[in-house]
């Protein structure tokens, strides 16, 4: 009898563990960032090109960071949710404008839309490497004091924005 | 005359750095940027090294890796920037700590598992073959049968 059991058992955690590992997602890396301070940034806004924008204006509310730019497919695909989750007025969304060029950039948001509170330039992908951008779009949602809490890798579906991001938004504005 | 030929051959070099071409650098930092680039995952295509990879976000970690190497910081210094930001995973060789023990240690314990299986199985299947005992008779039928057969595949 053991003869059998044994190797059942030994492929059936196999199946258990090659399941699992279907199940997963190999593109999402969860980030080091999480729980630690946001990096810090200092960049051009895209609508008013002479202004500067910082992470030190931004402390004292939960905001998001949307990294998004115009030849982004699925940013488009995001796009509408963000929209809608900007008229809610719950928290502002910052845009991070990804090696992208102001013209394409202007027009994009012009013809689908601007979510943001103002969208600011990383033209070269540095701010984008500082927070571990490696598959736009990406969101993270940033607390009062500065930390990073949250990190959506692809685009924000709502679903996520549903059971993710919105309970998180509750939690880190009553604190 | 020989001056202005020393000029002229000066000459493409300034031009270089006037316009912000990448000047040549030294063959030293050019290897190490390499080496450190071997090391890292890209996170576009995550089954290529940095220096493999073609994907943008690869070209701007391998400059971000030339001109750290350029401001003076060593290997370490430079690998710990690259994991502050993406992780563990942009090593291909992932530090040994809590999270990746079973990484580290888990083939050759199942290797292991595998050779003492073996063992047992292989001790096992001795002492049964060993306990096992042929009257005369059988061991005669066995020789005529060995026999026959060893006969028949020669001819």
């Amino acid at each position: 009898m053991n003869r059998y059991l044994i190797p059942l058992a030994v492929f059936i955690v196999l199946v258990v563990f090659l399941g699992i590992g279907l199940g997963l997602n190999p593109r999402e890396v969860p980030s080091p960032l999480i729980g630690k301070p946001a990096p810090v940034f200092k960049l051009a806004q895209l609508h008013e090109s002479g202004q500067v924008l910082g992470k030190e204006d931004l402390l004292g509310q939960v905001w998001l960071l949307n990294v998004w730019a115009s030849w982004c497919v699925s940013c488009r695909e995001e796009h509408p949710v963000l929209i809608e989750f900007a008229k809610r007025n719950l928290v502002p969304i910052y845009g991070l404008n990804y090696k992208d060029k102001r013209d394409d950039a202007l027009a994009w948001l012009n013809r689908f839309g601007d979510p943001y509170k103002a969208s600011i330039v990383d033209a070269d992908g540095r701010v984008g490497i500082d927070y571990g951008v490696y598959g736009v779009p990406e969101t993270f949602v940033i607390d009062k004091a500065g930390l990073v809490r949250y990190k959506q890798i692809g685009p924000v579906t709502p679903d996520a924005l549903k059971n993710k991001i919105l309970p998180l938004l509750q939690r880190l504005q009553q604190s | 005359m020989l001056l202005s030929m020393l000029w002229l051959l000066a000459l493409p070099l300034s031009a270089g750095a006037q316009t912000g071409q990448p000047v040549p650098e030294d063959p030293v930092n050019t290897k190490r940027a390499m080496h450190l680039a071997e090391e890292l995952r890209c996170l576009v295509c995550q089954n290529q090294t940095i220096a493999d990879s073609s994907a943008e976000l690869a070209v701007d970690l391998r400059r971000q890796i030339r001109e750290q190497i350029a401001q003076g910081k060593n290997d370490g210094q430079i690998i710990e920037f690259m994991v502050a930001r993406y992780g563990d995973f942009v090593l291909y060789r992932p530090p040994l700590k809590g999270t990746t023990l079973f990484l580290w240690f888990g083939p050759p314990l199942l290797l292991l598992t595998g050779f003492a299986f073996l063992f047992y199985y292989l001790k096992s299947r001795r002492n049964r073959i060993a306990q096992q005992h042929m009257s005369a008779s059988e061991r005669e039928e066995a020789r005529a049968l060995l026999g026959s057969d060893t006969g028949s595949r020669r001819a």
